[in-house]
């Protein structure tokens, strides 16, 4: 994967989008005023506290909510509903328990909306059970999977139909540090191998520096922009560069960042209880 | 202490089989103590003997036939109507709001209270006694079944949308396998409604039926018919019972636990 040139065009627009959604005292303001742009093939991570409506930018451009105001736009058209265009990686993976790890990759490919890869379907199948290393559990149920190969399953599934977008909600959170690490090199394989354009919703400051190309830092609730960092890196990446004096000033910096919001939300949190 | 059997099969049927031993000597224990007039309580293989003798020579295998021909019938119909009504239920939750107090109404009547009611408007040929079995297995069927559905996460949807599946896609391939595990499950729940329901339904002027065995045996005071119905009864249900968990193994393998 490379950095998008100087001049290339935005996928993803956030225009002056604000998300109210009602309450017992009233619409309760979760994103304010929000505007920045995802450019073509470019890796975007979203930090900021939890509960700050990070998930909630990801669900308006996998078409699961609308803005209350503004706009979300994809290629300049304003997001429909869902689909096959964007993969989306939930938090809790939803791998389908009823099909074994092939049928779950095969899933999408078997769908209307997806015929023109039907041909390829085997072919596309029995690659990214190799690329994930889930050949050997071909015919297994998600029930007999660890926590990391599901994770990697529900990877599979959203590529195998060749989406050109990746919307990931916090993906590798419930993974050990060994499995969540072999994950983010990974993903940014298979991204060197097929550029994609991704938004990573992430808790961890060093996932966002390693994997992307810009962080966007929120704010505690009502979100707003906090800062957009460009993170100067070159691809390919590896675990090294986390040694670097570079990455620890980036990381300082970021982090910083994200505790004063953690701290201001603690304070809303006391306020609100008096 | 008898040696442990090496194989495993023979291991595994001494299990199953110990509390089935344990229970007829506990009978035999009772019925010899002489703590119970004898008269009261016939031993196992008096009934045993008494069971044979209605097999072989009498009317044992018509009653069999009748009562699990009724509660086929019952449960098949009333299963029929609680699949949909039940998946209504769990999947729209506006549906259920509007009518869980009214399911929980009837539900709470038991069948026995409705014989009077089901006389009057049936007759007491086999469509009452149908009636009876279906009303029992329908509500037992449709609370499974809604309880299971609302339970299902709503992930799996979310999850085959953002893979371009249609509405139609969703239902046949995402909704109606999650279905099938809570259907076969009301299907085993209403099955042993319904044989617990059966005696009551066969009240109505039954000829034939072990209902109508046991109340039959009930005015002459013949105990051992009345062992010898209860306990065919429960090995019936026992049996299908274990016929439909070995079809759902099959059928929801993919299963976390089977009940």
């Amino acid at each position: 994967m490379s950095a998008p040139e100087a001049a290339a065009k935005p996928r993803v627009t956030f225009d002056r989008v604000s998300v109210e959604f009602p309450s017992k005292s009233g619409p309760m303001r979760v994103v304010e005023d929000v505007s920045y742009e995802i450019l073509d093939r470019e890796f975007v991570s979203v930090i900021g506290p939890s509960g700050c409506g990070k998930t909630t930018m990801l669900n308006m451009v996998a078409g699961f909510m609308q803005p209350t105001s503004g706009r979300v736009l994809l290629d300049g058209k304003p997001v429909g509903g869902p689909g096959p265009d964007r993969g989306v990686m939930f938090q809790e993976y939803g791998v389908f328990p009823w099909l074994t790890v092939r049928e779950n990759i095969a899933f999408g490919l078997k769908l209307a909306a997806n015929r023109s890869l039907a041909g390829e379907r085997d072919a596309i199948v029995e690659n990214y059970m190799r690329l994930m290393g889930l050949e050997a559990f071909a015919d297994a149920w998600p029930r007999m999977l660890s926590g990391g190969m599901r994770q990697r399953l529900a990877l599979a599934r959203a590529y195998a139909i060749k989406p050109q977008f990746l919307l990931m909600d916090e993906p590798f959170g419930a993974l050990d540090a060994q499995t969540r690490t072999a994950m983010q090199d990974l993903l940014l394989s298979v991204l060197a191998a097929e550029g994609k354009t991704v938004m990573l919703i992430t808790h961890s400051v060093e996932e966002a520096i390693y994997l992307s190309n810009r962080v966007v830092v929120m704010s505690a609730r009502p979100t707003r922009i906090r800062e957009i960092v460009e993170v100067p890196f070159p691809y390919p990446r590896d675990e090294s560069l986390h040694d670097t004096p570079a990455f620890g000033e980036l990381r300082s910096h970021l982090r910083d960042l994200v505790m004063k919001e953690y701290a201001a939300q603690a304070r809303q949190a006391v306020r609100l209880s008096d | 202490m008898p040696p442990i059997p090496r194989s495993p099969m023979l291991r595994n049927l001494l299990l199953v089989a110990s509390p089935w031993v344990l229970v007829v000597l506990l009978w035999y224990a009772v019925a010899w103590s002489g703590l119970v007039n004898p008269a009261l309580i016939p031993t196992p293989h008096q009934v045993a003997a008494k069971g044979w003798e209605l097999l072989t020579r009498s009317r044992l295998p018509m009653d069999i036939l009748m009562s699990t021909q009724r509660v086929a019938i019952g449960v098949a119909f009333g299963i029929a109507l609680a699949v949909p009504i039940g998946f209504l239920l769990g999947w729209y939750k506006g549906v259920r709001r509007f009518l869980d107090p009214l399911l929980n109404f009837f539900r709470a009547l038991p069948p026995i209270a409705l014989i009077p009611l089901v006389i009057v408007y049936f007759g007491i040929g086999e469509l009452a006694k149908v009636a009876i079995l279906f009303y029992a297995s329908f509500f037992a069927g449709v609370i499974v079944m809604y309880e299971g559905i609302a339970q299902i996460s709503p992930i799996y949807v979310r999850v085959a949308r953002t893979l371009g599946a249609a509405d139609g896609e969703i239902f046949l391939r995402v909704i109606v396998p999650l279905t099938v595990p809570h259907m076969l499950t009301a299907l085993r729940v209403a099955l042993g409604v319904a044989w617990a329901t059966l005696v009551a339904s066969e009240l109505i002027a039954a000829q034939q039926g072990l209902g109508a065995l046991i109340q039959d045996a009930s005015s002459f005071f013949q105990l051992d018919i009345i062992y010898v119905g209860i306990i065919c009864i429960g090995l019936i249900a026992l049996a299908m019972d274990l016929v439909l968990r070995a079809i759902a193994r099959r059928m929801v393998a993919w299963q976390e636990r089977i009940a």
